[in-house]
């Protein structure tokens, strides 16, 4: 019974330091109609200021507390400042894609200045525990427990009773009647930006010191398991998210306890989609059909393909194709891997762009095809040739098959449904070690041959890809100006315009989804074969965000501009290979530039 | 041909409509007109499948159609267009009408799960003779449904419709919607933010279609269009029927006056 104690406390903390999240990502739900993915990277600097200020400045804990405070808040301030007033009236996703860029750019900033290696916090609460019914409870979970209490007692006290308080709800319910009564809108954005930092600040330093362990990596968890707690509790419903922290908690907590460490996040994630699925409103919304959609108005930037003359495709492809007989190794194999991140990026920019579903989980189709196509040639002994389309196909079916339930939701809530699934996917493969091997990955997958012709060398790579990419593009090319181009960029448009006139929107997604799934299959099959090894973490989240600053770079939909996006995103920080060490650092601020001064990217929305 | 009786709908607890009941038949054009919040576009969505009612029935052509879903009522030929104009917007002009045209196409017919679809994309990316045919008919047929509005459109063929005027945006709509080729129309505020000329236009284009045969269910708040252009007209105030008749009839009726064209006498000009 003891241990059940133990971890129903356990649960309880963890719920805490959830709560001081999840809190913060439904106040700025609320007032702003955003869920901040850079809150987990704010969470980060909170935890690493504090550890500063204890090692470097020997600051006892409420000195402690007050520096992460303020760094924070003034961090709050920063992201409302870029993320959001500095985007008012662009397109709808423009504000949700700006976070992402800045939490990129917060997660280097921090990994440069303090390096990626883990970091250990001191304990700067005494070390006693109580035994109460067989249990123990430490100073430690008292400290989270009252922290956890305390804030939502202030808020509460804050939110109730004070002018700004009153404000922040009022534009929660309705900014533009706020705004016309005299409320400061932007203020409010800022003060809620900075109480939520602040309490995610504190939040990171409480985790530091509980696991005695912080590293720049633990951003993106944090914010997925801040976003599951606010989905459990409704998007803006602040007493919601503190229930839904708990539970998460708890959850978590107890599934530890029967299934083991390794399935900890699958918890999370399972609780997440089983919530968009069936009670996409929160626990305690009474319960509707479809999920209300915040996002009014243009979905992505207004504008025009950019018109290139008629040569400059027919040149640049007969000077892609020549590029091998240069004869240089380095520059083949860059462009090689530039063909399989723009083969990632087609398919990014069709579901994204032309059907505007922004998934964050496309990472996971390349996993999926890696796989597929590895265990194929390794334990079913297909013939690479065979196995590489066999993979496209698996993926096609079984991404498709993954996203379906999703289909009926809109806006944020398909980027936290397929950043959830794409976590899904990642830790099935780590754990069903039956078939994929688990956390030894698998290795030996053979190189890269076309019936009996070896094309494992750099330029047999080079020449697949562009030839696989070409052939891609054209279909794709192909689809967009038959009529289901027209209909995949109606259901972008206005999906309920689209389903008045006879368009079944899960017919279309199915297809867009379909393609796309296909297309990163191959990307992920190939992939496998050049670098004959691959396990769980190879297709990373990170890559899901790096597809899409591709896609926002060349212009969402514009088959071209993907190429071209991916083309830049992978060559240019080759060309200055001085800067490798700030290659996701600048990954980030292009995002933000783009989204800031051309959100239609280079070459233009279709 | 359409027969809606006793349809509810509350919002929380507000009830938008409370006893929605109209008959329409074939040919015939009744206008719904009332204050505003009195649940005439509630009422639209209600019958057009956006929101599944509370009770109530809706039949069209003697099928059942109650809480159907807007992409069945489509295909059965129920075309509508929305009170505040919602356009495709990085779609050109003919694209627009294009997909209105979408419950058309033969590619799309065949309902069969997975095999469908997929047949779907397999005639898209091949794209035979008879797809050809069939696609350049429909274009044939969206720049007739155009020409409806003279010069207005025509010359914007390949503009994006963001790029349109308020009232193209909303003839863009209105041609989108006769794409479907709809055995029922329903126009919620054709003229609305159109100055007098435009609203004189598409006052002629509303008779035209009338004259061609095509049954029509119409919200306006334009009482001049209403009671030239109507078989039949509707009042609804506070989500249910307060008058039906002719038109003269209904402008005479004292219940009317009170609840609504009294607001005339207050200053207010019926504004769209």
């Amino acid at each position: 019974m003891s241990a059940w104690f133990d971890y129903t406390v356990n649960g309880f903390v963890i719920g805490n330091i959830y709560a001081l999240l999840a809190v913060g990502l439904a106040l700025i739900y609320g007032v702003a109609n955003l869920v901040n993915f850079a809150h987990g990277s704010v969470y980060v600097v909170g935890a690493y200021i504090g550890w500063a200020a204890i090692t470097h400045l020997g600051t006892p804990l409420p000195l402690t507390l007050l520096c992460v405070v303020v760094v924070c808040a003034l961090v709050g301030v920063a992201i409302e400042r870029i993320g959001l007033r500095a985007l008012q009236g662009s397109s709808r996703i423009a504000p949700l894609l700006a976070t992402i860029g800045i939490g990129l750019v917060l997660d280097q900033v921090v990994q440069l200045v303090w390096s990626p290696d883990p970091r250990a916090v001191p304990m700067q609460v005494p070390e006693w525990r109580i035994a109460i019914g067989g249990g123990t409870i430490g100073a430690l979970d008292l400290l989270i427990a009252g922290i956890g209490c305390s804030s939502a007692a202030v808020l509460y006290g804050f939110l109730r009773f004070t002018k700004l308080g009153w404000a922040v709800r009022a534009t929660a319910q309705d900014s533009d009647a706020a705004q016309q009564m005299g409320v400061d809108i932007n203020r409010v954005n800022m003060a809620v930006f900075a109480i939520a930092s602040v309490l995610s600040g504190i939040s990171g330093l409480l985790v530091g010191m509980y696991y005695n362990q912080i590293n720049p990596a633990m951003s993106f968890e944090a914010t997925l398991k801040g976003i599951v707690a606010l989905i459990i509790g409704g998007l803006g419903n602040v007493p919601g998210a503190i229930a839904g922290s708990l539970i998460l908690g708890l959850t978590e907590s107890y599934g530890i306890a029967l299934f083991g460490t390794s399935y900890r996040n699958l918890f999370a994630f399972v609780l997440l989609v089983a919530m968009l699925l069936w009670r996409p409103n929160g626990l305690f919304a009474p319960r509707r059909a479809a999920a209300p959609e915040p996002m009014v108005g243009t979905f992505i930037a207004r504008s025009l393909p950019v018109k290139l003359p008629r040569w400059v495709v027919p040149v640049v492809l007969l000077a892609a194709a020549l590029l091998p007989l240069l004869n240089q190794p380095y520059l083949l194999q860059i462009g090689a891997n530039s063909l399989m991140y723009a083969m990632l990026a087609l398919s990014l920019t069709l579901v994204a762009g032309t059907v505007g579903q922004v998934s964050l989980g496309h990472a996971a189709l390349l996993a999926i095809g890696g796989y597929a196509s590895g265990l194929l040639a390794l334990d079913a002994g297909w013939p690479v040739a065979l196995a590489i389309p066999a993979a496209g196909l698996i993926t096609a079916g079984l991404g498709t098959a993954l996203v379906w339930p999703a289909f009926r939701l809109t806006g944020h809530y398909v980027s936290i449904a397929t950043l959830g699934i794409g976590e899904i996917v990642s830790l099935v493969i780590l754990n069903w070690t039956g078939l994929t091997r688990g956390a030894i990955g698998l290795g030996g997958i053979p190189p890269l041959e076309l019936f009996g012709v070896d094309l494992g060398s750099v330029q047999g790579t080079y020449w697949l890809c562009l030839v696989v990419l070409v052939l891609l593009a054209l279909l794709q090319l192909r689809l967009l100006s038959s009529h289901l181009g027209r209909t995949w960029r109606a259901i972008r448009d206005d999906s309920v315009a689209a389903r008045s006139h006879g368009v079944g929107e899960d017919r279309y997604k199915a297809l867009a989804f379909g393609y796309g799934g296909f297309a990163a299959g191959i990307s992920g099959a190939i992939t496998a074969h050049v670098y004959s090894y691959i396990n769980h973490e190879t297709f990373g989240a990170s890559l899901s965000v790096l597809a899409l600053t591709m896609v926002i770079l060349g212009g969402m939909g514009n088959v071209l501009g993907a190429v071209l996006g991916a083309t830049l995103l992978i060559a240019l920080p080759e060309a200055f290979r001085a800067l490798a060490e700030y290659r996701i650092l600048i990954y980030g601020v292009v995002l933000l530039l783009l989204i800031r001064f051309r959100p239609q990217g280079l070459m233009g929305t279709v | 041909m359409l027969e809606v009786q006793g349809l509810q709908k509350r919002f929380g607890g507000v009830t938008a409509v409370a006893d929605g009941a109209l008959t329409l038949r074939e040919g015939e054009l009744l206008s719904i007109i009332g204050p505003n919040g009195a649940g005439k576009t509630t009422l639209f969505n209600l019958i057009s499948g956006l929101e599944p009612p509370d009770a109530g029935s809706v039949r069209f052509q003697g099928q059942d159609i109650t809480g159907a879903v807007p992409e069945a009522l489509a295909a059965l030929g129920i075309a509508r267009t929305f009170q505040h104009g919602r356009v495709f917007g990085n779609l050109s002009v003919l694209d627009n009408v294009l997909v209105g045209a979408h419950t058309r196409l033969r590619a799309v017919k065949p309902a069969l799960p997975l095999l469908g679809p997929l047949l779907e994309m397999a005639l898209a990316a091949l794209r035979p003779p008879a797809v050809r045919a069939e696609e350049a008919a429909l274009r044939r047929d969206a720049e007739q449904i155009l020409a409806r509005f003279g010069d207005r459109l025509l010359p914007r063929l390949h503009q994006p419709a963001f790029s349109l005027s308020y009232a193209n945006r909303r003839r863009v709509e209105i041609a989108r919607a006769l794409a479907l080729r709809p055995k029922l129309l329903l126009l919620d505020e054709p003229t609305a933010g159109m100055n007098q000329t435009e609203t004189a236009e598409m006052q002629e284009v509303v008779a035209d279609l009338k004259r061609s045969g095509l049954t029509i269910l119409l919200i306006e708040h334009k009482l001049e269009m209403v009671m030239r252009l109507s078989d039949r007209v509707l009042v609804m105030d506070n989500g249910r029927r307060i008058a039906e008749g002719l038109p003269q009839q209904v402008r005479n009726n004292p219940a009317v006056i009170e609840a609504y064209l009294g607001h005339r006498h207050a200053g207010a000009e019926p504004v769209s």
